[in-house]
């Protein structure tokens, strides 16, 4: 078991009433790349904020590196990365700029500097783009730019807030490329999406809804973990079968993907049911085969579940 | 802490100059405000409509008017017949100035003995007003010198008998360029940190900056220091154009100014930090700022005397920084005068630097989280 670099136990933050991140306890193992998705709102980007030492929790505890981020934030500092939702570069530097700007921020050494930079926007393909004004830069670049600016002081975690938010998928998948990279020297990667299809990409994934952890495993586990039996609905009137289907106790879960549905079987539910169900409403399936839950398709069981 | 600082201070500067907005603030305000108040003022006056109102009229009375005319500053428009009448000439705008010689007038100057003369003057536009008392004194000095020099009198002189109506204390350039001086320096300190420090909030650097290693301290004296620097380039030029430009004599002592003048913007550079912690965009930001500027033009004694307002006004300009580094400014530009007259304004200047830095510093921790 490879040793923990977070660790979070209990975590909790609250706005006045409102409970933001309830209760999370996970924690991230070295070189990792862990993901948290959730929808808007589901306290990814507080949660992050806690673990960086910029909010104190409302109730348990964090580590990071084995320091408290509430006591011992000076120590976290100078070890982690943080590239935040929105890209905080400065538009009226250029990219190489930052780079040096954040460079001496965190005390990379004078002489060291110029050529860590350098390598930097080699590693990135900034080279182009280096010394435009960052504010007359695409957004895929300026992302490019603000993960090579969390990087430059080589920190041993990165927290990476929706790096990929509003960036074309060609770039999302080139960005992820970077990110592996970098958990492949050895850096831990946190980083948080909403993109399902990212997520895929993560060695563990912590889902999250209204600020409660609701499944924290690889990919694979969380799908496996279901333990429903997933069934590929093709039928002529499919959204008004599904109002109808998501009605019956024995299903656990049911969504439109495309013109498709797919429905979650509870212990109960068999095809034969579904099938004579479906005919039963006047929506005659041309068929119903068994299928591979998705991750999104987890995800939204795993919502239902913690909502009842 | 070197390298922090440092970094800091190279990105603040670069910002500076690439960021238009600040470099509006750093460039064009200081001069739109030295030549909008500096010109309204500093317009030469000459040809001054004027009226006499001769109740004399002898030779000596001639010879006065004459000379009033000659200086060049006054152009007698006409004699009014008597005081009530030039009264209402500058009642109606006819006339800035009157002058009302008494009949005894030129029996007195004959006689050795003190002539009167009634100047009525419209203070309604001080320069104007300004003017008109100088060169209305300097010139009844000279003749007075000129008549005891012809062996006619041994003491006597014309005595002036002023009265400056609508706006009694008037303000000149010399009164007005320092005023000036440190009401830029008041816009500039409070407006740029301000700018600079919301700037960063609003666009989300801020936070960024938050999870490097850099202290509240270094992050506070990196975004302030390059400021203090602007400020102090400004203060230069602005003595050198009051000086070179607009001719205000410089009297005292260069240093001592300059000293007084870093207090001062302590305490402003304080204000726009306190600014910065409660704001969370630059319009927000502009306004606050403003609100805490112009007090300062309207009750620091820049463009209102101190003396006439009312005690609850008094009071409150009483406690606004720019009071007393105005008289800081006068006293060392205009009259030359050094710490033994000033010290009660330096330590004024001191103990409000001290006290809103610490509030702003202790807010500005606390803004941080
Ligand atoms: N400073 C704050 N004050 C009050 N409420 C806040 C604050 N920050 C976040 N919230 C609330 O907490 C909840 C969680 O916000 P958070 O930004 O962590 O969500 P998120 O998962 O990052 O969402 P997104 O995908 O939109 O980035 C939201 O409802 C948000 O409105
Ligand atoms: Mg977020």
């Amino acid at each position: 078991m490879p040793a923990a670099t977070v660790e979070v136990a209990e975590l909790t933050r609250r706005f006045g009433d409102f409970t933001a991140v309830d209760a999370l306890t996970f924690s991230v193992h070295r070189g990792e790349v862990f993901g948290f998705l959730g929808p808007n709102g589901s306290g990814k980007t507080t949660t992050i904020r806690m673990l960086c030492g910029i909010l104190p929790p409302s109730a348990g505890v964090a580590a990071v590196l084995g320091h408290d981020v509430v006591r011992e934030v000076d120590a976290i500092k100078r070890q982690i990365g943080y590239m935040s939702q929105r890209f905080a570069l400065y538009d009226e530097l250029t990219p190489r700029e930052n780079l040096r700007f954040y460079g001496g921020v965190y005390g990379v050494s004078g002489s060291d500097l110029p050529s860590r930079v350098t390598g930097l926007l080699d590693r990135f393909d900034l080279q182009a783009a280096a010394d435009r004004l960052c504010g007359s830069l695409p957004g895929g670049v300026r992302q490019r730019v603000a993960f090579a600016a969390a990087a430059i002081h080589q920190p041993e975690i990165l927290f990476l807030d929706e790096p990929t938010a509003a960036v074309d998928p060609a770039s999302r998948r080139a960005f992820w490329d970077m990110i592996y990279d970098t958990a492949a020297g050895g850096t831990t990667v946190l980083v948080t999406t909403h993109f399902m299809d990212e997520a895929e990409y993560c060695h563990r994934l912590a889902l999250m809804s209204r600020g409660r952890l609701i499944a924290c495993d690889s990919p694979a586990g969380i799908k496996h973990a279901l333990g429903a039996e997933m069934m590929e609905v093709v039928c002529d009137q499919p959204a008004r079968a599904l109002d109808f289907l998501v009605d019956q106790p024995w299903i656990r879960s049911a969504t439109l993907v495309g013109t498709r549905l797919h429905v979650l079987l509870r212990q109960e539910g068999t095809a034969e049911r579904l099938r004579a169900t479906l005919s039963a409403a006047g929506t005659p399936p041309h068929s119903v085969a068994p299928a591979a839950p998705s991750l999104e398709d987890a995800f939204v069981a795993l919502t239902a579940d913690a909502a009842s | 802490m070197g390298s922090r600082l440092r970094a800091l201070m190279r990105k603040e500067f670069i910002q500076m100059v690439r960021d238009r907005r600040t470099l509006a603030i750093i460039l064009v305000m200081p001069v739109m405000q030295l030549v909008l108040f500096g010109y309204a003022i500093n317009q030469t006056v000459d040809h001054i409509a004027t009226v006499v109102a001769d109740a004399s009229k002898d030779v000596r009375s001639r010879e006065f008017i004459q000379s009033l005319a000659n200086t060049g500053y006054f152009t007698v428009i006409g004699d009014v017949g008597d005081a009530g009448a030039a009264r209402r000439a500058i009642d109606e705008g006819a006339a800035r100035v009157a002058f009302v010689i008494p009949s005894e007038f030129g029996a007195n100057t004959l006689a050795g003995r003190l002539a009167q003369v009634q100047v009525l003057i419209d203070g309604s536009d001080p320069s104007v007003a300004q003017t008109a008392l100088l060169t209305a004194e300097t010139l009844a000095r000279a003749r007075g010198i000129e008549l005891a020099a012809a062996g006619r009198t041994a003491s006597s002189a014309i005595d002036l008998r002023p009265t400056v109506l609508y706006n009694p204390s008037m303000q000149s350039v010399n009164f007005m360029i320092p005023g000036l001086i440190g009401l830029v320096l008041q816009t500039q300190a409070v407006l740029l940190t301000t700018f600079a420090i919301v700037r960063e909030r609003e666009r989300g650097t801020f936070e960024q900056l938050i999870v490097t290693p850099i202290r509240p301290m270094e992050l506070m004296i990196g975004k302030i220091l390059p400021y203090v620097g602007v400020a102090f380039l400004q203060v230069g030029v602005a003595l050198a154009v009051g000086t070179f430009w607009f001719g205000v004599p410089f009297h005292g002592s260069l240093a001592l100014l300059l000293a007084l003048s870093l207090l001062f913007l302590l305490g402003a550079l304080g204000i726009g930090l306190l600014i910065s912690t409660v704001t969370s965009n630059q319009t927000q930001g502009m306004q606050l700022a403003m609100f805490t500027i112009l007090p300062g033009v309207l009750l620091s004694g820049f463009m209102f005397p101190r003396e006439a307002m009312p005690g609850v006004l008094q009071a409150i300009s009483s406690l606004i920084p720019l009071t007393y580094f105005l008289q800081v400014l006068r006293g060392t530009i205009l009259k030359g005068v050094g710490l033994e007259a000033l010290w009660p304004q330096a330590l004024y200047l001191a103990v409000f630097a001290l006290a809103i830095c610490t509030l702003s510093v202790l807010r500005f921790r606390r803004s941080l989280t």
